[in-house]
């Protein structure tokens, strides 16, 4: 029987973000899932310590004693990132963070989305810039979803996002990595984590994020919309396990021509 | 007195605070934020804020989302 635990030798290889410290690199959203249970029981799979939340009316004259998510998703157990999801102006994304400091108790980390259009769901980098400058003067820690602009990535982090999360296709679309060599160009003039936030489709998508170098991805559609989501999400939570070990391990280089893998002295006559 | 609550009229006696205003919708247990004329009260103040009539007020929670 071979030996199927873990070598030895793995590096400890946590991701920072704000000063906290995190030893699972997929981030996950709670939207789109069957009931709370299937959330739960999905996020847990993906192994996220980071989850994202979206800020929306109470429904007036709802259950009482209906549960909630943060009563499955408890934010002592878990970082709860609230996004701007739907938000198309800065103004209306400011709103919803300071909304979310509040019912947060005072929480300052934020997921930032502005949006430019819902046919593609792809940033308004205008309304992202003066969003992401406003919350950081006023005491937010910055996450932002961008397109896959290196120059715009520089801007974000210089002004001061805790990370740049640049999308490898439209979200929602399970398209996979479409601009690896963006992701490539954005991640190797780092200064800040760099995680990839929309696109992935399945779990070699994850990986090939990974192998590039970003340092985690964020995803939803891509488990809550699989057939079996609490599989997919283990599949993904691999996934990104080895495509980081892979980026770390260090690839081949592409070569146009085979090489033999047995030595060519010694063959027989 | 008329208030509109997440975009829908709601009559409450009056006086009221938010706390009176959370109770009549049975929220008081819930995690919620609120949002009084485009401001926000912080939860310390819900006791204190007195409610006035025609105050458009936005009750908000955490709910699933990527």
């Amino acid at each position: 029987m071979l030996d199927q635990t873990e070598p030895s030798y793995l590096p400890e290889d946590p991701l920072e973000i704000a000063g906290n410290t995190y030893h699972s690199r997929l981030l996950t959203g709670t939207g789109k899932y069957r009931d709370l249970q299937e959330t739960r029981d999905a996020t847990a799979a993906a192994g996220a310590q980071i989850v994202t939340v979206a800020i929306r009316r109470t429904n007036i004259g709802q259950n009482p004693e209906e549960p909630s998510l943060l009563e499955v998703l408890p934010p002592d157990e878990f970082t709860i990132l609230p996004n701007t999801a739907g938000c198309f102006t800065a103004s209306d994304a400011i709103r919803t963070c300071q909304l979310a400091r509040e019912l947060l108790d005072g929480h300052k980390l934020v997921k930032l989305e502005v949006l430019g259009d819902k046919k593609t769901l792809f940033p308004d980098i205008t309304a992202t810039l003066e969003a992401a400058e406003a919350l950081i003067k006023d005491g937010f820690d910055v996450m932002v979803y961008t397109n896959d602009d290196p120059i715009i990535a520089r801007r974000l982090a210089e002004m001061g996002c805790v990370a740049v999360m640049p999308l490898a296709a439209p979200i929602g679309s399970g398209l996979g990595v479409q601009n690896r060599y963006n992701i490539m160009t954005i991640v190797e003039e780092a200064t800040v984590p760099i995680l990839v936030d929309a696109g992935v489709g399945t779990a070699s998508d994850a990986a090939v994020a990974m192998e590039l170098g970003c340092d985690g991805v964020l995803m939803n559609t891509a488990i809550a919309g699989a057939k079996h989501p609490v599989a997919m999400a283990y599949a993904m939570r691999l996934a990104i396990q080895a495509g980081r070990l892979a980026y770390q391990a260090g690839r081949i280089p592409r070569k146009r021509f085979a090489s033999a893998s047995s030595p060519i002295e010694g063959l027989i006559e | 007195m008329d208030l509109m609550v997440n975009g829908k009229p709601l009559q409450l006696d009056q006086p009221a605070n938010i706390i009176d205003l959370l109770v009549q919708l049975e929220l008081t247990k819930k995690s919620v934020a609120v949002e009084v004329n485009r401001t926000i009260i912080p939860r310390s103040l819900h006791p204190n804020h007195q409610l006035q009539p025609g105050d458009q007020i936005e009750i908000v929670h955490a709910i699933g989302g990527g």
